[in-house]
């Protein structure tokens, strides 16, 4: 098999991710796209293994590694992600922006301007933000009983 | 390379490179609309198809005990976890007009040129480079359980610490809030010290909540 073949396949995946990331708002959505970075790089390391016939299998084991690590990492990252909706009632990205500075001085805690300036399409508001305040108690039962 | 590899070329594929490449465009049109797409479910559903057809590439390249993983660790606990992660931010089951942040065109300019740029020299830097696939197979289970309880096994131990600490993590940031939720509710105006600080969080919750939705509802409202 041509090497190009799968380090081809691993770059457009790659990128293909590197745009989930940068233009996805949901926060999980954007987790789904480093999935698929993170798989890029797996696929990348077992062609090359595969092609270098490492004795070691170095690139085999990496990946291993690699799946592990992504699988912790999703786990932090979703109990992350459902801590932010749980104190701030949305898991849009684009929304956090309180530790941002505005270039006249003040800091980005202003939500509405914010949130002016992020408003969806006029016609339909968004259902996660439509109810208000997350009801926690089941919420976390459910984190709790999926962890 | 041997002198098999000398008949080698881009205009006489293999079976092998067919069925890769065959399976490499499913994957790479799944993954383009698991970023593209505006049904939140479906893009985790559409994440299950390429990451299978990766599992599948996998397997073609001989490495058979990581396509498994690939499928038991992606496909059946990863896809399962971001779905109810979406299930408990309550995420819209039909289309969300705004999946998609307002750089997504910068983010598209950015992507196509990394691309461009990293094909470019993938292929010019592996043009000439065949892998060899005859042989007896490099990633059968047998080889890399042997090679990872040989040679990796101090890695290994170490990641199972990381995976310890990555769980301990988690279950720690989910009881947090509810534990205060908790104590807000069972013991609001016993200590001034506490009833300060939840006071302080639900006036923080309070605004937050203010500035994104009160625009909102009053569209809603002259929706209606």
């Amino acid at each position: 098999m041509h090497l190009a073949y799968p380090a081809v396949l691993a770059v457009l995946l790659f990128c293909v991710g590197l745009y989930g990331v940068l233009a996805r708002r949901n926060a999980i959505l954007v987790l789904m796209s480093v999935e698929l970075m993170l798989n890029a790089v797996n696929l990348n390391l077992v062609a090359f293994d595969v092609w270098l016939r490492d004795r070691l299998h170095s690139g085999q084991a990496l990946t291993l590694f690699t799946i592990a690590i992504a699988a912790a990492e999703i786990g932090i990252g979703l109990a992350i992600v459902l801590a932010v909706y749980r104190n701030r009632g949305t898991s849009a990205v684009d929304d956090l922006r309180d530790t941002a500075e505005r270039p006249d001085g003040g800091d980005g805690d202003d939500g509405t301007e914010g949130a002016a300036l992020d408003e969806p399409a006029p016609d339909e508001p968004a259902p996660n933000q439509a109810s208000p305040k997350p009801q926690s108690s089941p919420t976390s039962q459910k984190a709790e009983a999926t962890a | 390379m041997n002198l098999a590899a000398q008949h080698h070329g881009f205009l006489s594929p293999t079976g092998v490179e067919i069925a890769f490449l065959l399976v490499g465009l499913v994957t790479l049109g799944a993954a383009v609309v698991t970023v593209t797409t505006k049904q939140l479910v479906h893009a985790a559903l559409w994440l299950v198809v390429a990451l299978g057809g990766l599992a599948v590439e996998y397997l073609l390249l001989s490495a058979e005990f990581i396509a498994w993983v690939q499928v038991l660790i992606y496909v059946g606990s990863v896809v399962v976890l971001l779905l109810f992660g979406l299930m408990l931010t309550r995420a819209p089951i039909g289309r969300s007009p705004d999946a998609d942040s307002g750089n997504r065109w910068v983010a598209l300019g950015v992507a196509l040129a990394a691309a461009a740029a990293l094909v470019w020299v993938v292929v010019d830097a592996f043009r000439t480079q065949w892998i060899d696939l005859d042989g007896p197979a490099q990633g059968s289970t047998d080889v890399t359980g042997a090679i990872l309880f040989r040679h990796w096994v101090l890695p290994f131990e170490a990641l199972s610490v990381l995976l310890l600490a990555a769980l301990v993590g988690a279950i720690v940031l989910s009881r947090k809030s509810d534990r205060e939720s908790g104590r807000t509710e069972q013991e609001s105006g016993k200590s001034d010290r506490e009833s300060g600080k939840t006071d302080r969080k639900s006036g923080d919750r309070t605004r937050a909540n203010h500035g994104t939705q009160a625009p909102q509802q009053a569209r809603k409202e002259g929706t209606r």
